[in-house]
């Protein structure tokens, strides 16, 4: 299993499948048949309806092939090693789309809820799950991605200003480094968005920061590890400048897989933060989502959650016991009744249901099936991997020390050069060109789920391309689906759909 | 399986062993000696959860969701239950689709991109507007995500979004929080039979509206007649027209682009995902004119270094992590796997088959009104309209009641007000329906 030899070097020729010079052809160009649409069939009068649709028209064994095709070229974690930045791309259990598609989850959210209690009793048990290991008195669940959960709880943070009579608190601290979400959620949420510059460790700069901090302060955004991986160690400090001024302090749970089991941002002194559950809690990116963004808060900040959550139906207090005094999540068999609650002041809805239902099944399942000894073996073994992998690489790491993740400089190299020339060794590469702060940034974060070998192919592929020269990275990819895609040409000729494409194109 | 590990995730997969030397190979002698937390905020405590083998993580998922009553659901109102055909789990749970993120190495993603192109083209057939995202969250952030566009396009001097009476409640709270960070304020439109009162709407028009949105079918199920006048309305007051729909009914309801609409949006997952409490596919569709302002992703089609047609994600510099504050969204994870079910779903219908769909939809619905009309002391439809898919119905007595035994039978209606209930004939099968009247004439006896 293990391999000690050193030459760890794998390839990987993509699929590609093409037909008379093109790329596997759209289903629009394997049929397009227009039908007229009979207004009298459906007994409307004609005006209500359109007159045609034009569609393809494909058989289901050749539907099956068009979409066998394009899954092969595309490159997924069970394809190999996908080290990208701040995206935690963990190997996704299988089971857990398995219980995810339980007849008993296929239930409609106005159903009563005496009729769906095995739905609330999994929400109130994930509720308690996400509470204790963020350290977290109250979750709301609703929240359908991260970008999501932010915008929660910066909504969360104008209540509780406005209910306290602050609503002059007009900006939103958000450090350099910090992912573009937090910028454009505090700017969605009407704030101002100051930004705050790193000191030359890496971390917030305290004295930026106490000039930043006024009473015109509504809340701090921080992640922690932060973008370079680096722990924020003066975040005791932090937090009490954050509330000297009366403002709060928001985590953004994006690097939460650092932390599992050994430190919870409760205990740092956050008072919101959210849970990225398709990054931590290992539920399919797919392609681009859906994920789920759960929202924690402190108790003083509960009533402000968005409506509805979970309780017990006993529950003696108007906002339900604190999630992380509940009973125990663990057991296996229980009789309590559980009921939707609205807060006392809650700020209402940010979907137009419960979220990501689906993904909330897998991220209870994840959770379960791990327990208290698999989350921590999970931070410990992502923060291992990423720290074996950046002893392993010749790219400059300039800080430290880092946890689940590292960013490298391609220092002479660009690194979206970099990045493509990793294609041809067979791995996904990491997110290039951010943070900033490091030049020609290579963000990596191998997560807990690399073998010693696979991290050992990884970082054969770095330094394959560290020795290369800028002639060959630039042309590279070369064993991919497609060669180098014209990005200009995409943005200046926006073809958006399959009606768009010039003959030229067909 | 498990190597000399006795703890630990099963899904990290290092022996013991190897962990040794990959600790000597960083230089230290523990795990955790690589963790750099100041002491006060170490967590020594526990969770309380415990680790438990696939098997018994299953049964108990299985334990828990077998409390959930197996109940034949006439529910809709912006979720549906839709028969998903075995095919689209079959190709969508591949895993390169379910496993991959974002798009951000082209080269390497050319499938989903290609998928997701596919998904944005067939939108575009059935609204009749030129650019179609590739995916929000669901029709309720849509519908937020639309009116910070109208703010964005601002061509009043107005701040007022108008919106029907008529609305499901969490879909007006969600526009409330997308709007509370602008200077925009909601306000209702009167619905005459269920349908837009476009005199009352004539006359609120008087230049202070950036954003008029309407909905076909609205949320009790009515075909709405004037959309071609709302459209009309706000050209001539420079309101941006939203119109809020889905592929099921756009395949045979007048086509937004013909009616005016600006911007379409609503939920695309009535295709491609079963009752998922209310888990969506969020649909945004708008004018060429406005590409520059749209929200979310969008793939288009380049040329590779082999000068063939290739796709990409574009136009990123309208995103939170190029423009950061000055984003038209702060979108970042979406829904594109869903978008991809849906566009499976759509093509296993084919043009023919989604016609019919929604022509049943339209014929089924219209037969059951009939059924329970015939039924003492049940009127349906209330409203004097057509519909789709769902309609509603009044009860003599309390329509709590009546849901409630209706439940003893094994059936879910909505219950509206004190006398209203809302039946949807979208996921029911016809022998459904027949045991759905049989118990609804028991219950009113």
């Amino acid at each position: 299993m293990s391999d000690d030899s050193g030459s760890a070097e794998i390839r990987h020729d993509q699929a590609r499948w093409s037909t008379n010079g093109t790329y596997e052809p759209l289903l629009s160009e394997k049929d397009s048949t227009e039908i007229a649409v009979d207004a009298d069939a459906a007994g409307l009068p004609d005006e209500l309806t359109r007159d045609s649709v034009e569609l393809p028209n494909l058989s289901e064994s050749e539907l099956a092939r068009h979409y066998t095709r394009l899954s092969q070229q595309t490159y997924g974690i069970t394809s190999g090693p996908y080290p990208l930045g701040s995206c935690t791309m963990k190997y996704n259990p299988t089971f857990t789309e398995d219980v995810a598609a339980l007849p008993g989850a296929a239930v409609h959210p106005d159903r009563s809820e005496g009729s769906t209690q095995g739905t609330l009793e999994l929400l109130y048990r994930l509720q308690g799950y996400l509470a204790r290991i963020g350290g977290m008195d109250a979750v709301t669940l609703q929240p359908p991605a991260g970008a999501a959960g932010e915008f929660v709880g910066i909504r969360v943070a104008a209540a509780y200003h406005e209910h306290n009579g602050e609503s002059h608190r007009d900006e939103v601290i958000v450090p350099e480094s910090a992912h573009g979400t937090n910028f454009a959620t505090a700017a969605l949420g009407g704030y101002d968005v100051v930004s705050l510059p790193s000191d030359e460790s890496g971390r917030v700069d305290l004295e930026a920061l106490e000039a930043a901090l006024s009473e015109n302060t509504a809340a701090l955004m921080l992640t922690n590890p932060n973008t370079l991986g680096l722990f924020e160690r003066d975040i005791q400090t932090i937090a009490e400048m954050v509330h000297d001024v009366g403002g709060l302090l928001y985590y953004d749970g994006a690097n939460l897989n650092a932390l599992l089991g050994r430190a919870r941002p409760g205990d740092m002194g956050f008072d919101v933060m959210h849970y990225n559950v398709h990054k931590t809690f290992a539920t399919p990116h797919g392609g681009g989502g859906p994920g789920a963004g759960p929202v924690g808060v402190v108790s003083e900040l509960a009533p402000f959650l968005p409506a509805p959550r979970v309780r017990e139906a006993d529950a003696e207090s108007a906002d339900g016991p604190r999630e992380a005094d509940g009973p125990d999540p663990t057991t296996d068999s229980t009789d309590a009744i559980y009921e939707l609650f609205d807060p006392e002041h809650t700020i209402g809805t940010v979907h137009g249901f419960q979220g990501n239902w689906l993904v909330l099944v897998k991220a209870f399942a994840y959770i379960a099936r791990l327990g208290d000894e698999g989350l921590a073996d999970a931070s410990a073994k992502a923060v291992l991997n990423a720290n074996y992998l950046g002893s392993q690489i010749d790219y400059e790491i300039p800080y430290g020390p880092f946890h689940h993740e590292f960013v490298a400089s391609a220092g002479e190299q660009d690194a979206a050069d970099v990045a493509k020339r990793m294609l041809d060794y067979g791995v996904h590469p990491p997110t290039t060109k951010w943070p900033e702060i490091v030049s020609q940034a290579l963000m990596t974060e191998p997560t807990e789920v690399e073998t010693k070998s696979t991290l050992d192919q990884l970082a054969a592929a770095f330094n394959a391309v560290a020795e290369e020269d800028d002639a060959t990275i630039e042309a590279a990819p070369n064993r991919t689906t497609a060669k180098r895609i014209d990005q200009t040409s995409a943005a200046r000729n926006p073809r958006l759909s399959w009606q768009a494409l010039d003959a030229d194109d067909e | 399986m498990y190597g000399s590990r006795t703890t630990g995730s099963p899904y990290a997969p290092h022996t013991d062993t190897e962990t040794v030397a990959m600790l000597d190979a960083v230089g230290v002698d523990s795990e955790e000696a690589l963790f750099d937390i100041p002491e006060p905020v170490q967590f020594d405590g526990d969770f309380g959860i415990d680790a438990r083998s696939e098997r018994a993580t299953r049964q108990l998922v299985e334990s828990i969701l077998e409390r959930n009553d197996d109940l034949v659901e006439l529910l809709g109102r912006g979720h549906y239950g839709y028969y998903i055909p075995s095919l689209v789990d079959h190709l969508s749970d591949r895993s390169e689709f379910l496993t991959s993120y974002t798009q951000y190495q082209p080269e390497v993603s050319q499938g989903f991109l290609q998928a997701l192109f596919e998904y944005q083209s067939m939108l575009v057939e059935l609204t009749g507007l030129e650019v179609a995202n590739c995916s929000m969250y669901d029709a309720a952030t849509a519908l937020g995500e639309a009116a910070t566009l109208a703010d964005r396009l601002r061509s009043v001097s107005g701040s007022v979004v108008l919106v029907p009476e008529l609305l499901a409640a969490n879909k007006r709270s969600t526009l409330g929080n997308y709007v509370a960070g602008t200077d925009l304020t909601v306000e209702t439109y009167p619905m005459v039979d269920g349908a837009a009162d476009l005199d009352a709407i004539a006359d609120r028009l008087d230049g202070d509206v950036v954003m008029l949105y309407a909905e076909n079918p609205t949320v009790r199920g009515t075909i709405e007649p004037g959309l071609s006048t709302l459209g009309d309305l706000a050209t001539e007051s420079d309101s941006l027209f939203v119109l809020g729909s889905d592929p099921v009914a756009l395949s045979l309801l007048e086509r937004p682009a013909d009616v005016g609409a600006d911007v379409v949006i609503g939920d695309a997952s009535v295709l491609g995902l079963p009752t998922a409490y209310g888990m969506g596919l969020g649909l945004f569709a708008t004018r060429e004119d406005y590409l520059r302002q749209v929200p979310g992703r969008l793939v288009g089609a380049s040329e590779d270094g082999d000068d063939r047609r290739a796709y990409t994600l574009t136009l990123q510099t309208r995103e939170q992590h190029i423009r950061r504050e000055r984003a038209t969204s702060n979108i970042c994870t979406n829904q594109a796997w869903v978008a991809l079910r849906t566009a499976i779903h759509a093509a296993a219908l084919g043009p023919d088959g989604l016609v019919d769909l929604a022509t049943r939809d339209v014929t089924r619905a219209r037969e059951l009104a009939e059924r329970v009309d015939d039924l003492p002391g049940v009127t349906a439809p209330v409203h004097d309209r057509h519909h789709v898919r769902e309609f509603v119905a009044r009860v003599d007595g309390a329509a709590s009641t009546i849901a409630a035994d209706l439940e003893d039978h094994g059936y879910a209606v909505h219950t509206l007000g004190e006398d209203e209930l809302q039946l949807c004939v979208a996921g029911a099968t016809d022998d459904e329906l027949d045991g759905f009247v049989d118990a609804l004439s028991e219950v009113v006896r």
